[in-house]
Formats: C-alpha cells, structure tokens, sequence
C-alpha cells in the first residue's frame, strides 16, 4: 500500500490526459464516470493510508531526482504525513463529490468533457501541492492550481467578462507567486535546501537572524494572501464567480483557496520564529476577515454572498495561524471545506432549478419548490454560523478561544466578524428560502429540484457539516481533541503537553454561551427583517449612505483601477505610442536606412565600364608601388 | 671564367626592355577596346614579367625564376583558353567584342 503513494496524484492525471485528448470522442457519460473514478480511486487510495500515516507517523516516497544543482538538489518526492494525509482526504474526498455533483450540474453543458478534463487536472496539482515534500514541488503544485483556476473561472470564455474576471484572478496570484518564489529563493540562499526534511528543523534556523526570518515569513505570506484571497489581494475571488459553480466549491472554496493556510502550517517553524509575522498574519487575517464579511452585507448575488464569506473565513483562518492556533486554523479549513463546499454546491441547486438566476431578489419561498436543497442548505448555514453541533461551531469556538487567550479585544473582534457572517448567511437564506415568492413567472413554472446526481453529494456533505465537529471535539465536552493530537507531531509539540489553556473551563463555558447567545439573536434579529417585515433589498443605485459603499465594495475594485491598472495602461499606451513606433522602430529602421543610403551612393561606383575599372586598377597599383617607394 | 650573356647584353638592356613591353601592355590594356587586343596586351604584360624573371634568374645564377617562368607561361596558356571562350561567348550574345559591350551587366 505504501508503495502506491504516487499513484494517488496521477490517476486524476491519468484522467486528465485521457478526458482531454478524448474530449471529442468521448460520450457525456462515460468522460463523467473517467473524471469521477479518477478522483475516487485516489480517495480509496488515501483511505488506505490512514492506518499506517495515523499510527506510525509520515511515510515518504522520492521518485527520483528531479533537479539538482551545485550543492543542493531536489526529489520528486512525496511526503504523507497527519497533515498532508487530512489536506489528501478534503481534495479528493470533497473532489469527488463535487466531481459526481458536476455530472448532474454540467449534463447540458457542450464542453461537459473539457470541465471534467479541467478538473481532473485541478484535482493532480492540488495533490501534488499537499504531497509533495519539499518547497519546489510544493510551488509546481502552487502554480499548476492557479492554472487549472484561470482556465475553470474563463470556463465560458464566450462571455468577455468571464475572461476579464479570469485574467484578474491569474494576474492576482501571480503577484503573490512572486512573494512565494522571492521567499524560496531566499530559503535557498540562507539554508541552501528546499526539502523539508533540512528546512523544518528549528536547530537550522538558529544561526539566521530575526530579521531574515521575517522577511522571508512575510514573503510566505505575501504569497499565501494571493493565492488564500487576503487582504490585499482579495478582490480576485469574487470575480472567481464567473467559473461554473462546481469549480466555485472545489477550487475557490474548500481547496485551492485554502493552500495559503496549508503553507502556513507546513511552515510554523519559521513562523515560530517570528512574531512580527504571526502580528502581520493576525492583522491581516482580521481586517480581512472584517471587511469581507461587511461587504457580504450588501450582496445579492447568491454566489458574491457566499465568495465574501469565504473571503471571510479564509481571514478567521489567518487570524487563528497568527494567534500560534495552528490546529484550530486547519480543523477550521477542514470544516469550513464540507460546509462551504456545502453552500456552494446548494447554491448551484438552487441556480440549477431557476434556471441560472443569481440573484437572491428574484428568489424567495422556494423552501416548497426545492425541499431537498432548502434542508442541506439549511445544514450549511447553521454549520456557518456556528450553532452546535455542527461542524463550523467547534472550529470556530476554538479560534475564538485562542484570540481570548491573547486578549478579550482580539476575541470581541473576532466575534463581530462571525456575528456579521451569521448576519448575511441567514439573509441569504431567508431570502432564498421563505417570504414571499419574487421568482419570475416563467421560470417558476419551470423550477424543479436537482436530479439524484446532485442532491446525493449534498447529502453527504451536509452530513460531514453536521459530524465534521467531532474530528476535534474539545475535551471540555467530553471529546478526545483527535485532530490535536494527530498533528501534535507535525507540529513539533510534546504529545500531552499542548493544551495548556491559560483560561479556566468555566471561562470557557461562559463564552461558548455568549457567543452561541449572539449568534441565537442576530439570526432572530434577521428573521425578524427578512421573513417578519418581508423586507427585500433595494436596487443597487437606490443604495444611500453606507450601504452605497458596502454595496461597492468600498470602491476596492475603483481604488485599484485607477492606482494599479490605469497607470499601467496609460504607460503601456505611451510605450506603445511613443517608445516602441518612434524609439525602437526608428532605431531598426534607421541602421536599415543608413546601409540603403550608404548602398546608393556607393552604387555610383560601379559602372560596368571595363576600360574604367581596369584604369583604376592600374592607379591603384601605382599608388601602391609609389607608396612603397616613398615610405 | 665562364663567359655570359652579361658580357654582351648588360642586364640594364633586358630591365628596360621589359619596362617598355609592359608599358606598351598597359597602355593597350588601358586605351583599346577591342577584347582581343586588350587580350593580347594582357598577354604582352605578362611576357614582360616572365623576360624580366629570366634575366634575373641567370644573373643571380638561380633557377628558380626560370622555374616559375614555367608556371606563368602554363597558367597563361590556360587563362588564354578559358578567356577567349568567353570571349566568343560573348560576342555570340552581343554581337560585338567591344570592353564596354556588357556595359549593362551592372546592380
């Protein structure tokens, strides 16, 4: 079993070749049941590995020797460790859900093969991301996602805005690949290695100063908030939307969003190390966490609200790495990849039976028309919010306890932030799912609830938000904090020695009690706004005041118009008006003039007169000779 | 001592004479235009050279000018054979043994 580690990220590949040379021949059905078992077969795969990982720690396989170089090399080579083995389950285990639910979403679709082709090969670099065992395979998997991510966003590339939205998202990340890749190359300068095995050891960063450390923490993290939608690098996301909404929930929800976090715990060594990094990645996290969810505040586009809520929860989990809260910030990822996979995939439903309407305006009471959806979603939207038992609440809570550990201002933040979140998801919901019904005639006539192919998949999902808690559920109520414990050793801390809490159960208790209290009331508060007063919201151009600018999204995407992309096209405007026809052009034009003209006049001599060449000659000779005489 | 030509014809003579012949040479090689005859003062040049190598070559006593003598007059031979096909090449095509004929083979 071991030995078939790498068969675990090439059969997606294997998938991909085969669904994308075959995409013309294949039948719908059967590129379907390629692009599923694929994935599937991984996830079997990785099943069967959790024995041996669980029990006796990582297991390693190098392949061979991909690159080496002077003083260092590096393998291809994979490292499954309790970290990378959780990351392997949630990407093929929620892939291939997701993969079955695609069957259904995208059946009528004409490039249905080409999806599942993208997918696939999705799928192959995100494993490879989590898998590999050093920083270079880890960025090839980095990239590969980011690629899979442009050509899935511009999936309907017959709409010019689509393509707009891609190309920002690849323009985006690729400013936090240069982060990355800075700080790798600066890994490689000041340790001389990229593998984990010598870059993960405390004793080799002791002779680096702080001061390195920190710069290349912050280059990591430069990288992370690109690729993990942080601030300043957000706005890419919910552009992302374009992409059919199965990619929404695979890529930019449960998987690929998340491998910022991933980096960040892969790395905590270095992280460790520097605190100016860990306030940075708190600060960040925060505002980040913040600001998304004000602006989901004001969406009403079904799958903006959920994007900004991602936005928002990718920023909880960078505000729990920052607090040192590694466990809580990937038991955090896990959960939020079932119930956001969850949301998304439920909001494709619903969009599914209108028919591809978007916004939660032209919705409402389709609790009747889509029961099946109305319960999962339901499930997705408790387990957001943090009610217990479900999945979000246990994550959450822990998050929120290590902020009160820190201080009660960070903590009181952290709870404005999911109390906003709380807010706009049952907005969203009642919206959708009670009131009176907005939905136009003809498409309500028309509405229908998801075949079996997709509906199942959201019942396991739903099912996952509902137990996903229990993968770490605190001892304080009577769990074994499993996940703790399964990556005290990826972690570097002492098994029995990492939860010290410094606050007393009854705090604890107490706080559990407020927070879910709030929660309690800003649901009601909601219910009471959105299905009590039938409350509906305005046009965009009727906003006023505030919520004009919520509903612009404080004028982000304008700020950076005009400071980024403006500047940019005026200067490659004027590099295309002015240094490239003038500067260039008359450079190279000029030497082919200046030879032309020398050419003319030089032409003049040769005349064909033999009588005359021969008399030059005869000169010339003399010349010579007198010239030999004389000197 | 072995009597020479030297004694009879000083070695001044033969310089001269050579001198005259290829200046007759060039001046026909400069002035005519008919190919044949620039052809023939080409050949009168270089029989300048060749008497001019000769006298020196038993002046000095050495005999390698003669040898090279030799070589001229071979590749002289060759060159006369080659030129004057292309000279009826010519003619073939323009009519005319005129230096100037091909005047527009030029650019």
């Amino acid at each position: 079993m071991e030995n078939l580690i790498w068969l675990i990220p090439v059969l997606p590949l294997l998938g991909f070749f085969v669904l994308g040379l075959g995409a013309k021949q294949l039948p719908k059905g059967v590129a379907g049941m390629i692009g599923c078992a694929s994935v599937l077969a991984s996830f079997v795969l990785s099943l069967g590995l959790m024995g041996a990982v669980f029990s006796n720690g990582a297991l390693e396989q190098n392949l061979y020797t991909w690159l080496s170089s002077g003083t260092w090399s590096v393998d291809f080579g994979f490292l499954v460790d309790p970290l990378s083995l959780i990351m392997m389950l949630v990407i093929s285990g929620v892939g291939s859900l997701i993969h079955i639910y695609s069957t259904g979403y995208m059946h009528d679709d004409e490039r249905h093969n080409y999806f599942f082709a993208y997918l696939n090969l999705f799928v192959f670099f995100m494993l490879i991301l989590v898998m590999s065992n050093n920083y270079l395979l880890l960025f090839a998997g980095w990239e590969g996602v980011g690629l899979c991510s442009y050509l899935l966003i511009g999936f309907w590339f017959k709409v010019d805005e689509y393509n707009e939205a891609a190309k920002k998202a690849f323009v985006m990340n690729r400013i936090g690949d240069l982060g990355f890749l800075l700080g790798l190359f600066g890994m490689l300068y000041l340790v001389g290695s990229l593998n984990y095995k010598d870059v993960l050891d405390p004793a080799v960063w002791a002779r680096i100063s702080t001061f390195d450390i920190t710069t290349l923490t912050l280059l990591f993290i430069v990288g992370a908030a690109g690729k993990s939608a942080q601030i300043p690098l957000y706005t890419w996301l919910p552009d992302a939307m374009a992409g059919p909404t199965p990619v929404s929930a695979l890529i930019h929800a449960a998987t690929m969003v998340t491998a910022g976090v991933y980096l960040t715990i892969r790395s905590h060594v270095l992280f460790d190390l520097s605190p100016i990094s860990m306030q940075v990645l708190t600060v960040v996290g925060l505002a980040t966490s913040i600001f998304a969810a004000t602006i989901g505040l004001k969406q009403n586009d079904i799958k903006k609200v959920l994007a900004y809520s991602t936005v928002s929860q990718l920023g909880l989990m960078f505000f729990a790495l920052g607090l040192g809260a590694y466990v809580a910030a990937f038991f955090h990822l896990v959960t939020h990849a079932f119930f956001k996979a969850l949301l998304f995939l439920g909001a494709g439903s619903v969009i599914h039976g209108l028919d591809g309407e978007q916004d939660i305006r032209k919705m409402g009471a389709l609790r009747k028309v889509l029961p099946i959806t109305f319960i999962v979603f339901l499930v997705g939207t408790l387990a957001i919010a943090g009610i217990p038992p479900f999945a979000g609440f246990v994550s959450k809570d822990q998050i929120l306890l290590a902020a009160y550990e820190k201080s009660p201002l960070l903590f009181a933040a952290g709870v404005i932030a999911s109390l906003l979140t709380v807010f706009y998801m049952f907005r969203m919901f009642f919206l959708v799912f009670f009131g009176q019904s907005r939905v136009e005639h003809d498409t309500l006539h028309h509405a229908h609830e998801s075949p079996i192919s997709m509906t199942a998949p959201l019942g396991v999902l739903a099912v996952l938000s509902m137990i996903g808690g229990f993968l770490n559920w605190p001892a304080l109520m009577g769990g074994g904090d499993w996940l703790q414990h399964t990556l005290a050793g990826v972690l570097g801390m002492e098994e029995g020695n990492e939860h010290h809490h410094a606050i007393s159960a009854s705090t604890e208790w107490v706080l559990m009690g407020i927070v879910v209290a709030l929660v309690v009331a800003v649901i009601a508060f909601a219910y009471s706004i959105y299905v009590g007063k039938n409350t509906v919201p305005v046009e965009d151009e009727a906003e006023q005041g505030f919520g004009r600018v919520l509903s612009h999204k404080y004028f982000v995407d304008e700020l950076y118009q005009a400071l980024f992309v403006k500047p940019t096209q005026l200067l490659s405007e004027w590099f295309g008006r002015v240094v490239d026809p003038k500067i260039l052009d008359g450079i190279i034009n000029g030497v082919g003039q200046s030879v032309t003209n020398a050419g003319a006049l030089l032409k003049n001599i040769q005349q064909g007169a033999v009588g005359l060449y021969l008399f030059v000659f005869a000169l010339g000779i003399i010349l010579l000779l007198a010239l030999q005489i004389l000197f | 001592m072995e009597k020479s030509i030297f004694d009879t014809v000083p070695l001044e003579q033969f310089i001269i004479l050579s001198l005259i012949l290829f200046c007759i040479g060039m001046v026909g090689v400069l002035r005519r235009r008919n190919m044949i005859v620039v052809f023939m003062s080409i050949e009168l040049m270089l029989n300048a050279v060749n008497l001019l190598a000769v006298a020196f070559s038993a002046h000095r006593g050495d005999p390698s000018g003669q040898v090279f003598v030799f070589f001229v007059m071979v590749v002289a031979a060759a060159e006369v054979a080659l030129g004057l096909a292309i000279l009826v090449m010519i003619y073939r095509n323009v009519k005319s043994v005129d230096v100037n004929a091909l005047k527009q083979l030029k650019w």
